[in-house]
């Protein structure tokens, strides 16, 4: 029962490649100084990294989704904010200039913060007033657009990178190549990734989470304390999108709509897994990360994210559950 | 500061072709969102195809305008078809979600270097718009009342614009005050009624989706006529919820909701941002506080705080009845 | 099953019957009690109809009739399958197996409009009223066949303007009928529970159906307005509709049903005129557990309809929770 839907997300990223391949003939031939096969392991590698990159990001937007329903469309401001937020500490002219590693996990916290304070001041307000579901769809509508442009005014248009860690020269591993900066944040996101995963499955907290994702009635009903558990969720998630993007901003660059960009593959991600499933978010990320990565072996590197996306509605057609979701609620 | 400058910038915008384009724009939006209940977060995506599905026509392949206009048209129904058909039958989020992915999408595609030989990539595409400027009856010059004053050209958009909104209007009201209409509606409602009385609920779905989207189409192909030119990133996902904003202003579910709130949204928008500048130049704002270059930025994050306390305090806009938004479950 | 009464038990139970005899049950007089028993005139006819939630069986009947012009009830515990059931016949579930057929035409997975098409037409447990409609608006949506629904003839107001009369006058007629006429033109998401459950049954006869399923019509009505749906649907059996409930208080079942279809763990376990039904042992196994191992067990035989009756009702009103089957559109 396990096994075939371990290896459906396999199957998924063969057979997108397997559709890209004819194409690949049209396209103009890269000129290549390494073999296809080479290209192809590099291509993976990047598309491993930025695809935990997405999940570490999406997993928060996930677990709102499955504990109150809410599509937050201002996730991915969060991680736009981690990384301003990062930055202003690290690089900014008008910053205290710390290093990266204290101005990431003051950067973490921030979110942890934000998250909170959007929970208490924004979103348990609205629920106790009554304003439905999808009119709080809305609302997470208008808070992106607020918080993406006072970024805009604050941080500027201009693309920036951290103070350290910025120009690495690529540690020569055979066939393909990694930095050391890559290679430490890729191994990093899969030891949150599966500490995100032991904190769900072992502690008191990460039970009462999975309870509420399940049913919220019956966790209330057995003494869960729900509104805590909501907090909790929002500030992980926040937290967890703020290190998502000092992340992003660490191995490619940090820009003020780098969040809303993101935020559309973290829902191609979460779609991909299976809407409200933690693990499927983190499965589909790491395809959806690994498409856009592979594409550019034979698409224009413009139109990685495209592909990202264009996997979302081609699951939709085919499997609308997602690869880890559900087909049949139990009764 | 000069008020007559800002009254006369925020009158004209607010009266003018961009209102207008809004509103019809929003037009279709109410009738998936307002009527029908469809979370359609990617309108701006059918302005696009339809944007540019006249404007490849005529520039890249050098059809002629109402090949354009048609191709335009015909993108969108396909646009809509492909959009509704995986997830009309889930629940609203999906929708929600493929729509404003496929309008991102959309643009990413239509700006990229590989559909550059036909959509100009990320320079777009220019002199479109001759045919319809041929058709122009009123002479060269400029027009005007008080501190409203506009060129023949946008005289000509602007008559086009407002007229397509007075069809459109009657033809919606028609509609939704028809049995058909009835149908839309109680899906907005529930839609597990309607189905259980013998009313394919998909298909209905999907019509107003298709029509929606047409009428989005229609406003890109106006909003790239006025410009004269249509460039990928002027399609940004913000144009959507923008057009969510002047909606909710003006009434959901209103016939003339999408109307008012253009031109109020317009014109307040406008004065904002005129008054901004101006205050700036005079020196009432510092400029280390908020640059006229950033004054665009304000203005957007201005849209999304009022689209959220609208939301909250007054759901039913201007022309909404607080009494009938209580009674939604929503 | 194992529902062969001893003939007695038969004898005693209909001394007992409160019920008004009507043709219907007159016509189903010669059936046997049995669960998948054949009818004389069968209008809606179930075959294997299977459907499993991730593993966990819901339903799985194996034959059941329902017959034309009576009232059928079809109860049994909580998660006992009869609202999938319901679900799986009006097209908004799917079976993973089975046929069945209505009025002679396949019905098999058809979708829910195409079956109320046909004439069978179901309510919901929870009133599916249309808020932001107004009364006569929900009744006018119902009525079948409009030419203004489609979207080329809708802008075209003349050539649906009397059709939309006639049907105004029968939505007027019907609310009068169940006396909501005084309230036609409210929204109706501002009507009482009671009235909603009205306005669904009203909603439902104007589709002109043949048969209608309703689910829990009566439901958290006070007893003054159960009584008068309850007279409502009463009288549609008596014009000839064909109707078929899903209920728990079994003074309801008793009261208005000519018969009662009986389901427990998803199987149909036992069916028969409403008097006979509580003695049988199927039947009480279904409610109280398995307590006795064979029917008619010294010692564990019910001791009356009365106190079965009672026992009914109050499992009822301990665990009345929703099955989580809804039938809400978004799965596929």
């Amino acid at each position: 029962m396990r096994c075939p839907r371990i290896l459906l997300p396999a199957l998924a990223l063969a057979l997108v490649v397997l559709s890209a391949a004819p194409a690949a003939g049209q396209g103009e031939e890269v000129p290549a100084g390494r073999g296809f096969g080479a290209r192809f392991l590099q291509a993976l590698i990047d598309g491993v990294q930025f695809g935990v990159i997405i999940a570490i990001t999406a997993v928060g937007l996930s677990l709102v989704f499955g504990t109150i329903h809410l599509i937050n469309f201002a996730h991915g401001e969060f991680v736009t904010i981690g990384a301003t937020f990062a930055f202003f500490l690290n690089a900014s002219p008008a910053g205290p200039g710390w290093h990266l590693i204290p101005a990431a996990a003051a950067a973490v916290l921030f979110g942890a913060l934000m998250g909170a304070a959007v929970d208490r001041g924004l979103w348990r307000p609205l629920r106790a007033r009554g304003t439905g579901l999808i009119n709080l769809f809305i609302v997470t509508i208008g808070l992106s657009l607020l918080l993406r442009h006072i970024v805009l005014v604050l941080y500027g248009t201009r693309p920036a990178s951290f103070a350290q860690y910025d120009i690495q020269e690529a540690i020569d591993l055979g066939p393909v190549g990694i930095t050391p900066r890559d290679l430490t944040v890729t191994l990093l996101s899969i030891l949150v990734l599966l500490g995100v995963a032991a904190l769900l499955q072992r502690t008191r907290i990460g039970t009462a989470v999975r309870a509420v994702s399940v049913n919220r009635d019956l966790a209330e009903a057995s003494g869960i304390d729900v509104q805590r558990v909501v907090l909790v969720v929002w500030m992980f998630g926040g937290a967890l999108a703020a290190l998502g993007g000092v992340f992003f901003g660490l191995v490619e660059i940090i820009t003020w709509d780098m969040g809303f960009k993101l935020l559309l593959l973290m829902f191609a991600g979460i779609i991909l897994g299976g809407l409200g499933s933690a693990y499927g978010a983190m499965v589909g990320s790491l395809v959806i990360g690994i498409v856009a990565q592979v594409s550019t072996l034979w698409f224009p590197v413009d139109l990685q994210y495209a592909w990202a996306l264009l996997v979302l509605i081609v699951v939709l057609l085919v499997r609308p559950q997602g690869i880890l979701g559900r087909r049949e609620r139990v009764g | 500061m000069d008020f007559s400058v800002i009254v006369s910038d925020a009158l004209r915008s607010g009266i003018g072709p961009i209102a207008a384009i809004y509103a019809l724009a929003a037009m279709g939006l109410n009738l998936h969102f307002g009527y029908t209940g469809l979370l359609n977060f990617g309108q701006v995506g059918f302005m696009l195809v339809g944007g540019y599905g006249l404007a490849v026509t005529v520039a890249t392949y050098d059809g002629s305008m109402w090949l354009g206009v048609l191709s335009g048209l015909g993108c969108a129904i396909v646009l809509a078809l492909l959009l509704g058909a995986p997830t009309l039958r889930l629940r609203a989020d999906y929708l929600a979600i493929t729509t404003i992915a496929a309008g991102e999408t959309l643009r990413l595609f239509y700006r990229s270097s590989w559909a550059e030989p036909v959509t100009g990539g990320v320079f777009g595409l220019q002199r479109f718009a001759g045919d319809f400027y041929d058709l122009n009856p009123i002479p060269r010059g400029t027009y005007g009342v008080w501190l409203v004053e506009f060129s023949s050209q946008d005289l000509w958009v602007l008559t086009v614009g407002w007229g397509l909104v007075v069809v459109v209007g009657t033809l919606l009201a028609l509609l939704v005050h028809s049995p058909w209409g009835r149908v839309i509606r109680s899906i907005r409602e529930d839609e597990a009624a309607p189905r259980s009385l013998g009313k394919n609920v998909y298909a209905y779905k999907m019509q107003s989706l298709v029509l929606g989207g047409v009428l989005g189409a229609v406003a890109g192909m106006l909003q790239a006529i006025q410009v004269q030119s249509v460039n990928p990133d002027s399609y940004d996902p913000a144009v959507t919820f923008f057009l969510y904003t002047l909606l909710v202003l003006g009434g959901a579910g209103r016939i003339l909701g999408p109307v008012v709130g253009s031109i109020l949204f317009w014109f307040v928008l406008t004065f904002l941002d005129s008054a901004l500048r101006q205050a700036i130049g005079a020196g009432y704002i510092s400029p280390e506080l908020i640059s006229t270059s950033e004054v665009g930025a304000v203005r957007f994050a201005l849209v999304g705080l009022a689209l959220m306390l609208l939301i909250v305090f007054r759901p039913q806009g201007i022309l909404g009845s607080r009494k009938e938004m209580l009674l939604s479950g929503r | 099953m194992d529902a062969d009464q001893p003939p007695a038990v038969r004898a005693s139970a209909s001394a007992v019957s409160a019920h008004s005899a009507s043709a219907a049950a007159g016509r189903l007089a010669g059936t046997a009690a049995e669960p998948g028993v054949r009818k004389p005139d069968p209008l809606l006819v179930l075959d294997g109809v299977t459907r499993t939630f991730g593993g966990l069986v819901a339903v799985r009947v194996d034959h059941l009739e329902v017959q034309r012009g009576a009232i059928t009830a079809l109860i049994g515990p909580n998660g006992a399958g009869k609202t999938t059931l319901f679900n799986i016949v009006s097209g908004f579930d799917r079976a993973g197996r089975g046929s069945w057929s209505f009025d002679g035409h396949p019905l098999t997975g058809r979708p829910a409009h195409r079956v109320a098409r046909q004439g069978l037409v179901r309510t919901f447990q929870l009133p599916r009223t249309l808020s932001r409609l107004t009364v006569r608006e929900n009744m006018m949506l119902a009525a079948a066949g409009q030419h203004g629904e489609r979207l080329l003839s809708a802008v075209l107001r003349p050539l649906w303007r009397r059709q939309e009369r006639e049907a105004g006058r029968r939505a007027d007629e019907l609310l009068e009928r169940f006396r909501l006429g005084g309230v036609r033109d409210d929204y109706a998401g501002t009507l009482s529970g009671g009235q909603r459950k009205l306005l669904e049954l009203a909603r439902v006869l104007m589709v002109r159906p043949v048969m209608v399923l309703l689910d829990e019509p009566v439901a958290g009505v006070n007893p003054a307005l159960s009584q008068s749906l309850l007279g409502h649907i009463t009288e549609l059996r008596d014009e000839g509709l064909t109707v078929c409930f899903v209920e728990h208080d079994m003074d309801v079942v008793m009261g208005i049903s000519d018969w009662v279809a009986v389901m427990a763990d998803g199987r149909l376990v036992a069916e028969g005129p409403p008097h006979t039904i509580g003695q049988n042992p199927a039947v009480v196994d279904a409610y109280l557990g398995r307590r006795h191992d064979e029917p008619g067990a010294p010692g564990v035989e019910p001791t009356g309809d009365q106190s079965t009756g009672d026992q009914l009702t109050g499992d009822k009103r301990a665990g009345d929770q929703p099955t989580g089957d809804e039938p809400t559109g978004d799965k596929e």
